[in-house]
């Protein structure tokens, strides 16, 4: 079968650090048929082929950070029909969103011997907040099986399948033993998306939150169940300062914490 | 007539068991919990070992004799064996423009369930009417069912999450059972044996085991009184689903959506609980096609999901519909309660919500 009868593939990066592009590289088994069942166009971290759009199906990795790449991301959209963006970076801002919670000013003139050169947005924003797009893939890495899933998805024009519940049910489907429960173990799978197959809970450590707030997360509750098992306030806004801090719900979470903790500092000074 | 059994000699009902080709199921301990999985022999048992449980709390204690079953129930319900949390149905597949459905086989290893509390058999008995006795009978179910051997064991201490002396459940088991066995510490380590199935009298006779004494049933009976004098917990039943229904617009289902995490803990662990969710995969080629049927839960937004969107948006009406269901609507619907008493969703809630102590309060603001 020649290449143009199939759908187009493109991956686009923006500031992040490759991880979810390297989970469909690390498809060992699925990569084969990934490349029988799409062109793979443009995938500079695969391959030195670089075709124009337009695409099929872009998949996008990474947030946006710099004046250039807000630019960038308009013109990926247009060449794009289905624009899936995956991973935390992406869908929620990821790691380098904690700027939004502080002046990236007085950072870079810590960081950086010449702050004049740097070129850079005050916050850390998701794909969403700049285009429309078609799909959000969860994770931190994303769960290979489920990227796969959504491709498979898109190929045979179906709703994919990545449910919207707790990290609790794949905890119990997997029969797990609740570490919130038995060992006392501060945990935020019961207000985290499912994706991952409950990993740390079955290493008996807490969720770390890798994908994002599931729906209807009350997150004040399981705010107060850590302070009942004793967690610090500081612990506790770190909990939901993480990958996915600048997500709505996780955000508001931790600005209620950090206002308990410090009720009259202007959270814009580092 | 009950039967003596010391308990040195447990491991010779295991081993009658696998001869007559059953794989054993039952208690042992497993980060940190009692869970129910294959058993080889007695030394997998949790011997010495106790629960304590209490709202959102569990821990694993050493008692101070040798105890086989000296605990109550843990994380897994044995649900898990009839209606496991996930299995395929069937696969379909696609060549040469020719579709070819495969329906997954019917189990067909029997098993026997060892340590099976009261409360779980009037679960399993719930779940009978359900999935066995409704137009449309699960046909995993069934074969399983119909392979199981049931074990009991009669509790002679409950936890403080117990409270089927409320649902009429518990301790000491009635029904269902192939065999039901005491334990008894004093005034030496023996099960009191009792069979109560044409399978279990048949098992019983091959053991060619001593009557009990009039004193060792003594001892079984005060034990199961023990547990009941132990239970604290309390759901009293009259006047409950007229509450229930009467209590639809109550603002305490705000204060409980305060706290509830709608994480579905509850639904996994309750061993009464049957929904079920389909889930339709492809293969990228579209060539290969599975369908799995996986645990749902009414906490669920997509539980309720119609064209347009959720039916049931908030946690409030999910908490509703679930405490409503479980202990009113049940009874209209399959002429049961859907509540057993066993505690679970009590302690494996991570926020420690007491479906008791709710109900409680919708019964206190009534009398006020
Ligand atoms: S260990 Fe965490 S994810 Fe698993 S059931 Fe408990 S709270 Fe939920
Ligand atoms: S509702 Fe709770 S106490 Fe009742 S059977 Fe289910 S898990 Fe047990
Ligand atoms: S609820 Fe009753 S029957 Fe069930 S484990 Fe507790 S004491 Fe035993």
């Amino acid at each position: 079968m020649s290449d143009t009868h199939k759908p187009k593939l493109a991956v686009w990066k923006f500031a992040s650090c490759d991880g979810c592009q390297l989970s469909l590289l690390d498809c060992e088994d699925e990569l084969l048929a990934v490349a029988g069942a799409v062109d793979i166009a443009y995938f500079p971290e695969a391959t030195r082929r670089m075709d124009g759009g337009p695409y099929d199906l872009s998949l996008v990795e990474g947030s946006i950070t710099t004046p250039h790449d807000a630019e960038r991301i308009q013109a990926i959209r247009k060449v794009s029909k289905t624009l899936v963006t995956i991973g935390a970076c992406a869908t929620s801002g990821g790691i380098q969103a904690l700027r939004n919670f502080r002046d990236v000013k007085a950072f870079t003139s810590l960081v950086y011997a010449h702050p004049a050169y740097i070129d850079t947005l005050a916050q850390s924003t998701p794909i969403a907040e700049h285009v429309k797009v078609d799909f959000e893939l969860r994770g931190c890495p994303i769960n290979k099986a489920q990227l796969v899933e959504v491709i498979s998805a898109f190929l045979n024009q179906r709703k994919p399948l990545v449910p919207h519940h707790s990290v609790c049910v794949e905890c119990k489907l997997k029969e797990q033993v609740c570490v919130m429960v038995a060992h006392q173990t501060p945990c935020l799978g019961p207000v985290t998306q499912a994706g991952c197959g409950a990993l740390c809970p079955g290493f008996a450590r807490g969720c770390y939150g890798c994908f994002g707030p599931k729906e209807s997360p009350n997150t004040s509750s399981i705010a107060q169940q850590w302070r009942e098992m004793g967690a610090s306030e500081q612990q506790i806004l770190q909990a939901f300062r993480g990958i996915n801090g600048y997500s709505e719900a996780f955000r508001v979470e931790s600005e209620r914490i950090e206002k308990r903790l410090h009720p009259s500092d202007d959270p814009k000074t580092p | 007539m009950p039967y003596r059994l010391d308990a040195s000699s447990l491991q010779t009902l295991f081993e009658n068991l696998k001869a007559r080709g059953y794989d054993l199921l039952g208690p042992q301990r497993k980060d940190q919990a009692i869970v129910y999985d294959t058993l080889e022999s007695v030394e997998d048992l949790p011997q010495g070992w106790t629960d304590e449980q209490e709202a959102g709390h569990y821990k694993l204690k050493r008692r101070d004799d040798d105890a086989y079953f000296g605990y109550v129930v843990g994380p897994r319900s044995w649900k898990r064996v009839f209606l496991p949390p996930r299995k395929r149905l069937w696969t379909a597949t696609q060549k040469d423009g020719q579709l070819s459905l495969e329906e997954e086989p019917l189990p067909s290893q029997p098993i026997a369930l060892i340590g099976v509390r009261s409360c779980e058999i009037h679960a399993i008995a719930i779940q009978d009417r359900v999935l066995l006795e409704g137009p449309h009978p699960d046909p995993y179910y069934a074969a399983m069912r119909a392979q199981s051997f049931i074990v009991a064991v009669n509790c002679t201490q409950s936890a403080a999450t117990c409270f089927c002396t409320s649902m009429d459940t518990g301790p000491g088991a009635t029904f269902g059972f192939d065999l039901a066995m005491t334990e008894i510490m004093e005034p030496e380590h023996i099960f009191v044996l009792e069979a109560g199935s044409p399978k279990g009298r048949e098992l019983l006779a091959d053991m060619d085991l001593e009557n009990a004494t009039d004193l060792q049933q003594a001892h079984a009976k005060a034990g199961i009184e023990q547990a009941r004098q132990q239970i604290k917990r309390e759901l009293p039943q009259d006047g409950l689903k007229d509450l229930l229904y009467q209590s639809f617009e109550h603002t305490h289902w705000d204060d409980i959506a305060s706290r509830c995490l709608s994480c579905a803990n509850c639904t996994m662990v309750c061993p009464t609980c049957f929904c079920t969710e389909m889930e339709d995969v492809t293969d990228l080629t579209g060539d290969h096609a599975e369908r799995w049927q996986r645990w749902d839960s009414c906490f669920h937004e997509s539980f309720t999901h119609v064209h347009g969107g959720s039916v049931r948006q908030s946690t409030r009406s999910r908490y509703r519909q679930w405490l409503t269901h479980k202990l009113a609507s049940w009874l209209d619907q399959f002429g049961t309660t859907g509540c057993v008493g066993c505690g679970r969703c009590i302690t494996w809630c991570p926020a420690g919500i007491d479906l008791t102590a709710e109900v409680k309060a919708f019964r206190d603001s009534e009398r006020k």
